[in-house]
């Protein structure tokens, strides 16, 4: 009976937090579903309407910006390069810097080891404008090169990829060695598929890392076609619904990815079973 | 460190390479850079610099907003970490403690963490404003609220625009956490203290401090500098840059004001700041405290 009590209070206490998380967004997904007259005359509602498709269509393929030159789509398109891209780059660099750290007896361990982690104290807020006259010495401002790279220079991954090469038993190296493995085939054959956990949790959570940046992407794009979602938030005119509904789709790529890749992104991100 | 290991060869300076090439470029070229800013000072015009030695750090001491955005951001990333903490360690507990559904309950939480701070502060916007936001009136019934003109009221709007996607993050991380506490230390524990509240703050609580200071550095990071996307979407500083964190003030002086020497000494002052945290955890806290 206790236990039934109890366990009736911890449900009771999970619903109250999950309907602070989901209520809001609700609120906005369904308010996106009317008109502008119904929102400035009702304030937000609860209720779905009946101008779903009108709303989600008209930003999808609105052209907006200063110069109507970029639509919703051309910005997603733009997210999902830059976010691909940030995680592709920052996996594979990290897998491989990691590595090189685990499993080879280097002269100046120690030194690169700091060299590449103090970097984590150094995020890309603290350097933003040198960062932005560096690229725009190289000429990279206003490209899709120049949006993916500086983010992926981020030594997050090396720090999970070394944790979890520490746990991997040495007796794979030996035995890899006795199969006449060299450094490249015992990392390619051997290692490589034993951290496919680690490689997708950290895919994930580098891709929503890249979707998710605002600042960035606000200051190295001065040409509308390179807009990404999260900074177009605050550069689309439109009325109010429209905006609603702008919110509400730019949320829904990683949401989905963090949901449908779950397990992977718990398993590796958050070290639980 | 690994017994066995490849030796020294040329290869592995092919793996270190495209990290090491992307970091020394794309990172420490512009923190150079930033030391550069920080201690030379651009004409009028633009035409030149000179080397002015601490002159910008004492600009900056000097400056009132300065200290305004330090006592902010100081008071921001405490209550975040406070509220988001004790929050995502409730719902933790509670899911630990149910034995259907945990996995739906973890679905159900986690998501918020996958949306980007400017989206949030955009969100946050709809239910803050004056218009027809839903808390606006709440709390302008309750007492007045206004959050152009009070600096309290103000702090409550970035307050929970910021906590709000972070409990996830701490839910996720204090349920890990808990469930890798060993079953027989919390039945052995069920048998000496039947009151499971005491149990909790003495036996649970304690075999949890390693995942509680790793919460609080990544709470203090994220109010530090990932919300910059919710200030400038939300309040943008306002009452007068009551609400301007370090971050966002040393943005606004090196972007509208184009002052890069200042934005430059304001980063490194904050170098200085993370620094700090960082070595007071490893020298204080991980002492002190024991893992399982």
């Amino acid at each position: 009976m206790t236990r039934f009590i109890t366990s009736s209070f911890s449900h009771l206490i999970l619903l109250i937090g999950i309907l602070i998380m989901l209520v809001p967004v609700w609120m906005i997904f369904a308010s996106s579903t009317h008109t502008s007259s119904m929102i400035n005359m009702n304030g937000l509602q609860m209720f779905l309407g009946d101008s779903f498709y009108e709303n989600y269509l008209r930003v999808l393929l609105y052209q907006g910006g200063f110069f109507k030159e970029i639509t919703a789509l051309k910005m997603f398109f733009n997210s999902f390069i830059m976010a691909t891209g940030v995680a592709i780059l920052s996996v594979v660099t990290s897998l491989m810097a990691a590595y090189a750290l685990v499993y080879y007896r280097i002269k100046y361990a120690t030194l690169l080891f700091w060299i590449i982690f103090i970097t984590i104290l150094v995020p890309l807020e603290l350097r933003i404008f040198p960062t932005y006259s560096v690229m725009a010495e190289l000429n990279l401002v206003n490209s899709y090169f120049g949006l993916i790279v500086p983010i992926s220079a981020s030594a997050i991954a090396t720090l999970f990829f070394r944790q979890f090469y520490k746990t991997v038993p040495d007796e794979l190296l030996e035995s890899a060695k006795l199969d006449g493995a060299n450094t490249w085939r015992f990392f390619v054959d051997f290692l490589i598929p034993l951290s496919k956990t680690m490689i997708v949790a950290m895919l994930i959570f580098m891709f929503v890392f890249g979707y998710n940046q605002y600042l960035w992407p606000l200051l190295v794009t001065t040409s509308e076609q390179y807009w990404t979602v999260v900074m177009g938030l605050k550069m689309m005119s439109g009325s109010i619904v429209h905006r609603f509904a702008f919110v509400m789709m730019s949320m829904v790529p990683p949401i989905l990815i963090i949901i449908v890749l779950q397990k992977y992104f718990i398993k590796g991100v958050f070290q639980d079973k | 460190m690994k017994k066995v290991q490849f030796k020294s060869s040329y290869s592995q300076y092919l793996f270190l390479a495209p990290q090491l090439g992307i970091l020394l470029i794309f990172l420490y070229w512009p923190i150079i850079q930033t030391f550069r800013d920080a201690f030379t000072m651009q004409d009028a015009f633009g035409f030149g610099s000179k080397f002015v030695w601490f002159d910008n750090f004492l600009f900056i001491f000097d400056d009132p907003a300065y200290f305004i955005a330090f006592k902010f951001t100081i008071i921001y990333s405490f209550v975040i970490t406070l509220i988001t903490g004790s929050i995502g360690l409730l719902l933790a507990v509670q899911a630990n403690n149910v034995m259907h559904g945990k996995s739906t309950y973890k679905t159900l939480l986690i998501w918020p963490y996958a949306i980007a701070p400017a989206v949030v502060g955009v969100m946050a916007n709809y239910f803050f404003s004056e218009r027809f936001g839903l808390l606006y009136h709440l709390f302008h019934e309750l007492w007045g609220f206004n959050w152009y003109e009070s600096v309290f009221d103000s702090y409550i709007y970035v307050i929970i625009a910021g906590s709000w996607k972070q409990i996830s993050a701490n839910f996720i991380f204090f349920l890990a956490g808990l469930q890798a506490i060993q079953k027989s230390v919390i039945e052995a524990s069920m048998i000496d203290c039947k009151n499971s509240f005491r149990r909790f703050w003495t036996i649970t609580f304690p075999l949890l401090m390693p995942t509680t200071f790793f919460l609080i550095i990544i709470n203090i990071t994220y109010a530090f500098f990932d919300t910059f996307g919710i200030i400038d979407t939300t309040t943008i500083g306002a009452p007068s840059g009551e609400t301007r964190t370090l971050v966002y003030k040393a943005y606004m002086d090196g972007f509208r004001g184009l002052d890069l020497g200042s934005a430059g000494a304001q980063s490194i002052m904050m170098m200085l700041i993370v620094l700090v945290i960082t070595i007071f955890q490893f020298r204080y806290i991980e002492g002190k405290i024991h893992y399982n």
